[in-house]
Formats: C-alpha cells, structure tokens, sequence
C-alpha cells in the first residue's frame, strides 16, 4: 500500500514532481559545479601564475659572484663554477617531478658581433627553447617557451639543435637587422630566424642554443645557471623552518609538502655541487595571491551551497503546501501521522536521489565547460563526490519539507478538505 | 445594532466612497500581507536572500579586481625608468616621477656601480633609498635594514667576500674609498644576492654617481598603466619608461581567470536565488486562488486584478531588494575583511540592478500563476476543484 501509494503520487503528479524535481537538480548541479571549481582553482590558478616566470633558481655551489648590470655582465665568462648540463634531467627525478612544469638553463657567454667594419661586444645566452629532455622512460619538453612565457619572438623560435640565433628587440633595431639575416658573431656565420623581445635586458642580447653558446666558450656541457618553475603550495611557519632543526617526522612532513623551499632543497640534492634557492620575488608572492583567490573561492562556494540549499528547501515546502487536501484525506480514512509523514518523506527521498543524480551529472558537466572556456584544461570531479552530494540532497531535500509536512500532519482533515488553510 | 454604529458605518462608507479605488487597493494590499503572515513572510525571506546573495556577489565581482591588483603590486615594480641609450636621468628624475604619478603607485631610485673590494674582487654596488624600497620590494628578506650613514646592506652571497666575519669593509671607485659598516644582510634569491646597498646620500657623495634607473609600481589596469608610462616619458623628456612584461601579463592572467570565473559563479548563484524567489512566490500566489476568484466573482475587472496582484509582487520584491541589499553589502564587507583584510566599498550602483531585477523576478512570479488561473471560471476555484 505505502509503495503504492508513494509509486501513484508520481505517476499522477507529475508536474508538480517535475517543478520540485528541477529545483532540486538545479540546486545540486550549482553546488557540485562549485565544489569541483573550487577544489580544483589553487592548482589552475597555480598554473596560471607560473606566467610569472620561474621561481626556483639553481646555481653552482662555488660560485663566485654575479657582476651584472643592465644585462651586461662583467664578470670574465670562464670564471666561476659551472653546473653540468648531463645532470639537468635529474630535476625530474626529484620527489616533486609532478609539480615542475619546466627548466631552462641559461650560459651568458662573451661574444664580439662583426657589423660592417666595425666590432661590438655582446653577451649571448644560450638556453633551452623547447627541448626534448628524457629522464629514464620519460620524455618531456622544456624549455624558456614554457618558464619565460612573456618572450615574445616575431619570426620563428630556433630548434634546439639547430645554429639560429634570435637578436633582442633592441639590438635588431640597432643593427637594422631583421628575422632572415646573417649575424658574423666571433668568427662565425649565423642565421638570424626571429627577433625576441622580452621587456628585460634580454633585448640587448642575442639568444642561441645552449650548444652554441658552450662551443663558443669552449666548456661542452656547462651552465650558468637553471631556472626552475615549480607549483608550490603557499608558505607557512613550517616551510620557513631549517630542515636542519626538524626531528624525524616534522622533516618528513616539510620534506613531502611542495613548498619552494623543500623543492629547491630536493633540487640542490639531486644535483651535484648545486645552490638552488627560491627567488623571492615571484614564490613569496605567488603564496599570498594563491591564498587570496582560493579563500575568494570558497567563501563564494559556500554562498552557492547556502543558495541551493535555500532553492530546494522552497520548492519542497511549496510541493507540501500544496498538498494538503490529500493529506486530510489520508487521514480521514484512517491514516496515523506517522503513515502520512513516511509517504512524504519516502517521496522527498525518492526525488533528492534521482535530482540529486541528474544534478551530479550536470554539475559535472558545468565544470567541465567552466575548466575548458577559462582555463582551457580538465576540471575532474572525484567520484567520491557522488555519495556526499547524494547525502547533502537528501537532507537539505529533508529539512525543506519537514516544516511543510509538519503543518500538513497536524492539520484537522475537516478543514482540510474544505480547503480552509 | 444602535444607530450610533450604523451612522458611522454610513460615515465610514461615505469616506470611502470619496477616494474609493486608492484606499480600497492598499487596505487589500496590506491586509492580503497580514492576515497570511507566515507565506508573505516566506516569500519575502527568499526575497531578501535572493536580493542579498545578488548584491554581494556584485559587490564582489566589481571589487575584486581592485583589490587583487594590490596583491599584485607586492610583486614589485611593474614599470622601469631609465635614461634614453644609457644617458643619465636628471637629478630631480624621483620628484618628477611623484608628481607625475600623483599617489597612484611606489617609486624607488637606484644607481648601479662596479667597485673593487680591498683584495681587489669586483662587485656590484647599488645606491638607493632604503625606506622606499622596504615599500617597493616587500619579498627582500633584511635581517636588519641600515639605520645611519655608512652603513651597508649586503647581498647574502657577497657577505663571503667583502665581510666574512661581519667586520667594517673598504669599497674603492675610481679611486675614492668608503668605510662601510654591514648592517645587516639581503636574500632575494635573485641578483640583488651578490651586490652592496648603500643609501643614495653615501652612494652619490663617494662615487658622484646619480640614479640611472627608477622601478615604479603602478597601480591600475593596464589601460591606466599604460597612460602613466606615457606621463612619466613626458615628466621626463630623456627618459624611456619600459613595462616589466612578465609582471604585467602574469598579473593579467591571473586576473582575467579569476575574473571569468566568479562571473560564472556569480551568474550560477543569482539563477539558483532567482528561482528559489521563483518557486516560493508562484505557490505564495497559487495558494490565494480563492481571493482571486471572490474578487473575479464581485466583478473585478482582469485589468485591476492583473494590477493588484502585479502591485503586491512589486512592493514585495522592492522590500526585499532593499533589505537584501543592506544585508548583501554586509556579506560583501565581511568577505573583503575576511579574505582581502580591507572591507570592500559599498556600491549603491548596484541598487537599482538589485531592485529592478528583484521586480522583475516576482512580476514574473505573480503574472504566471495568474495568466493560468485566468482561464478558470471563478466558481470551479470557489468550490475548490
């Protein structure tokens, strides 16, 4: 009779079914899209800071110092330490491998340019544009085309194992020079194939290969310095503690949490006689303005649940309301309060699960949408989510009507089949 | 009954028959809210709540931006001064760049040398103004900014070399000799790492030497940054203002997707309030059938039962749009305060979006129960079928 009776009210009812049914798919679409949008924005909008440019930098050990002004560097190019670019891949062997999107080693070398008759002395900083790097079966590609995304080039970006050349923005329009020329640097013939324009003194220099700039300082494998762009999680008081202090298992915790300082100190013991420091600058901030936006996020989340939950309860309440002749009738034959409460409830249940369902569904999708059109990539929704959402449906769906089925219950059947409120 | 009531009824009658339709509308408006306290009551909480989610989270969409670009220019400069192919920038260059700039960003000078250390290393020397830079440049980790004259900072790699054990050291230019103190240390993580900070008075006194590059954070959009690069050039004529472009397109990144992404959540947020105000109201009106067909049965015209009811969803959603909107500029506020730690500024243009699309949803609300109901014959209601 009570599966009778619960199976009839929604075959017969079915727009009103229908109405409470979409209040409670829309509600539960909203509140899964903003969970999945908010569990997942600290990683894109990590992602997304990463424009910023790289925020670990390594160095050699030993080295001595920088004598650098304005993109000039007076510092002899064969003094100091080098590191060894065979040891480069070990960056992706480090425990946070997932977490470094790139790395482009950088060797400033001293190169004198032949123009016409007369000589120019210049610097040209050999990298990496897009190489492919392979770390035992895994190949990557990285390259200052992933950490410096603000260098723009008109014209082509070089092969990495080719002999092209980019000239910076300010050095063509000295020389005249465009993308298609031929530069006489120290004795040799190169190709010019875009011109590179940066904002920073690298608009002064000429760009290469790292391979050319080692043949012309004439040390094969050797590097100035590595830029590293890692996803780091914002700083706290333990990321600013010495590793040194920690006991046993406050290391282990520092050590496997993705601060900049643990990832450059993983990067400093994977390469040999290696310094590799956060740079300030770009990783202090990052933190600040991570936390900012993730906090925005989840309060703004919290009000979407808020407005959800308030959306289903209406519509409940209203659905009972409505009812409350078939409820005097209930208990004009006989029904116990009890017996007139389950069958609603049964029916709520019944609805929250299946709007509950559609709206996972659809909230997925959603997210899915929002990921592509702002952040062109992937918003997952954990599975896991789905019990949860159904749980939350079914109590929010519960809480909307249980005022509303209250009033109906208590209701004198006379009354209410006159319809006399 | 007396005569006494009967004449003031008469009375009372009379009154009403001067300004019949005016009292006779609102008395059904007001008394139609009273004497169902609890649905009017229900229908004007959705309301409010509605009204205060949408206010808040405008609030919050326009403000947003602001107050992220703050963060953002804890990154530092976002502009650069320097003087045109390498020629020096004019003495005054730091006053000229303030009042160009107006108190819409920070400015910090420096000046840049090679000098030699007393066992003859080079290393960089840099000039600058301290209290300045503090603002500029908040990420330098200083274990102790130099408080008096003759005092340096150094970089934490170059301590090894000028002063191993933290004693006084020489720095020779062209001849000239200064007796610094170290006060304390820099860590950047960058090239600020190995090079020596002095105050821009010992700097410009021992080398001769004036500034060559101002760092300006400006704060704005990128419009408006562009416009104070285009001020500053013309504050000084033989100076070249660049942009830091990887500052700049990071900050606009990051902006834009933020941006785009509470626009979607504040669109999703306001569609689910407006139907929550949806739902509640259709029953709300749904309900009083039964007054819809007394009036219809005593010969109310489709017109003045369209208006009255039209009358009562607009006072409703004006309610609530008002009450929402002080309790979403609160919402708002706390946010800011919580998240940003500055309120966010009230907005009273957003008000009338907030109150006209409040009306909007309950004429919505009102009409469509209405317009079905109107198809029925007065007596079906009346006998409850």
């Amino acid at each position: 009779m009570f599966v009778r009776l619960v199976y009839e009210s929604f075959r017969r009812q079915k727009r009103r079914k229908l109405l409470a049914g979409a209040a409670i798919t829309l509600g539960v679409t909203v509140a899964t899209a903003m969970i999945a949008v908010a569990t997942d924005i600290g990683d894109k909008i990590n992602r997304e800071l990463r424009t910023i440019g790289a925020n670990i930098l390594v160095t050699p050990q030993e080295d001595s110092l920088d004598v650098e002004i304005g993109g000039v560097n007076l510092k002899p190019p064969t003094d100091g330490a080098f590191l060894n670019e065979a040891d480069l891949p070990k960056i992706k062997g480090t425990f946070w491998h997932n977490n470094i999107t790139g790395f482009a080693p950088m060797l400033p070398v001293n190169v004198t340019l032949q123009n016409g008759g007369q000589t120019e002395n210049l610097t040209l900083l050999g990298t990496y544009f897009a190489k492919r790097v392979a770390f035992g079966k895994e190949e990557f590609n990285t390259g200052v085309r992933t950490t410096h995304t603000w260098w723009k080039v008109s014209g082509a970006w070089p092969e990495d194992s080719s002999r092209d050349v980019l000239l910076g923005e300010r050095l063509a329009a000295r020389l005249l020079a465009k993308s298609g020329d031929e530069v006489r640097l120290s004795g040799r013939e190169l190709h010019v194939v875009g011109i590179l324009s940066t904002g920073s003194s690298e608009d002064d220099q000429i760009v290469g290969p790292i391979a050319l700039a080692q043949e012309i300082l004439g040390k094969p494998g050797a590097v100035r310095r590595v830029y590293v762009s890692a996803l780091t999680k914002p700083e706290d008081a333990l990321a600013r503690r010495d590793p040194k202090s920690m006991s046993g298992p406050v290391y282990d915790r520092w050590y496997c949490s993705p601060y900049p300082q643990s990832i450059a100190f993983q990067l400093q013991e994977a390469i040999p006689h290696s310094h590799a420091e956060q740079i300030r600058q770009v990783a202090q901030n990052e933190g600040a303005v991570l936390t900012r936006i993730e906090g925005l996020i989840f309060l703004i989340t919290l009000a979407a649940l808020f407005a959800s939950a308030l959306a289903v309860s209406a519509a409940m309440a209203t659905a009972v309301f409505e009812r409350r002749a078939e409820v005097g009738l209930m208990k004009a034959l006989g029904a116990g309060k009890l017996a007139v409460a389950s069958v609603f409830f049964a029916e709520a249940t019944l609805l929250a699960l299946i709007g509950g369902f559609v709206g996972f569904v659809a909230g997925g999708l959603l997210a899915h949408q929002i990921g592509r059109s702002i952040f062109s990539s992937e918003i997952s929704i954990p599975p896991v989510l789905l019990p949860v959402t159904l749980v939350i449906a079914v109590i929010v769906t519960f809480a909307g009507s249980a005022a509303a089925i209250r009033k109906a219950v208590g209701l004198d059947p006379v009354f209410a089949l006159r319809g006399e409120l | 009954m007396s005569a006494g009531v009967s004449n003031s009824a008469r009375q009372v009658a009379a009154a009403r028959a001067q300004s019949p339709h005016t009292s006779m509308f609102l008395r059904m408006l007001v008394r139609a809210a009273v004497l169902r306290r609890g649905r009017a009551a229900s229908a004007l909480f959705a309301m409010v709540v509605a009204a205060a989610v949408a206010t808040a989270m405008l609030n919050l969409y326009v403000d947003v931006q602001a107050k992220l670009r703050r963060e953002f220019r804890n990154y530092g400069a976002n502009i650069i001064v320097v003087g045109k192919d390498g020629a020096s920038l004019p003495t005054d260059a730091v006053a000229r760049v303030e009042s160009a700039l107006a108190g819409r960003g920070l400015v910090a000078p420096f000046a840049l040398i090679v000098a030699r250390t007393s066992d003859g290393q080079p290393i960089v020397v840099v000039g600058t103004d301290f209290d300045r830079v503090k603002q500029l440049d908040r990420w330098w980790s200083v274990s102790s900014w130099p408080s008096g004259p003759q005092q340096g900072l150094v970089g934490v790699r170059a301590v090894s070399v000028v002063s191993p054990k933290n004693q006084p050291f020489d720095l020779s230019f062209r001849g000239h000799t200064i007796h610094l103190m170290s006060a304390g240390t820099v860590q950047t993580g960058a090239a600020e790492d190995s090079r020596v900070y002095l105050s821009l008075a010992d700097f410009v006194s021992w080398t001769g030497v004036q500034p060559s590059t101002i760092e300006v954070a400006a704060t704005g959009s990128p419009e408006e940054v562009t416009a104070i690069m285009q001020q500053l050039e013309q504050a000084i004529p033989t100076a070249e203002a660049r942009p830091v472009r990887q500052i700049m397109e990071g900050e606009a990144r990051v902006l834009g997707k933020t941006r785009a992404t509470l626009l979607s959540a504040t669109a999703l947020i306001i569609l689910t309030a407006a139907l929550c105000v949806l739902s509640t109201l259709m029953g709300w009106v749904f309900d009083r059938r039964r007054d819809f067909a007394i009036m219809k049965a005593l010969g109310a015209s489709d017109r003045l039962l369209n208006g009255f009811f039209a009358a009562e969803a607009a006072a409703l959603g004006a309610t609530g749009a008002v009450i929402g909107f002080i309790l979403g500029i609160g919402i708002a506020a706390w946010i800011g305060r919580v998240n940003f730690h500055a309120p966010v500024v009230p907005r009273f243009s957003v008000l009338p979006l907030v109150l006209a699309g409040s009306i909007v949803v309950t004429l919505l609300a009102a009409i469509l129960p209405i317009s079905l109901l109107r198809r029925v014959q007065p007596a079906v209601i009346l006998r409850g079928e």
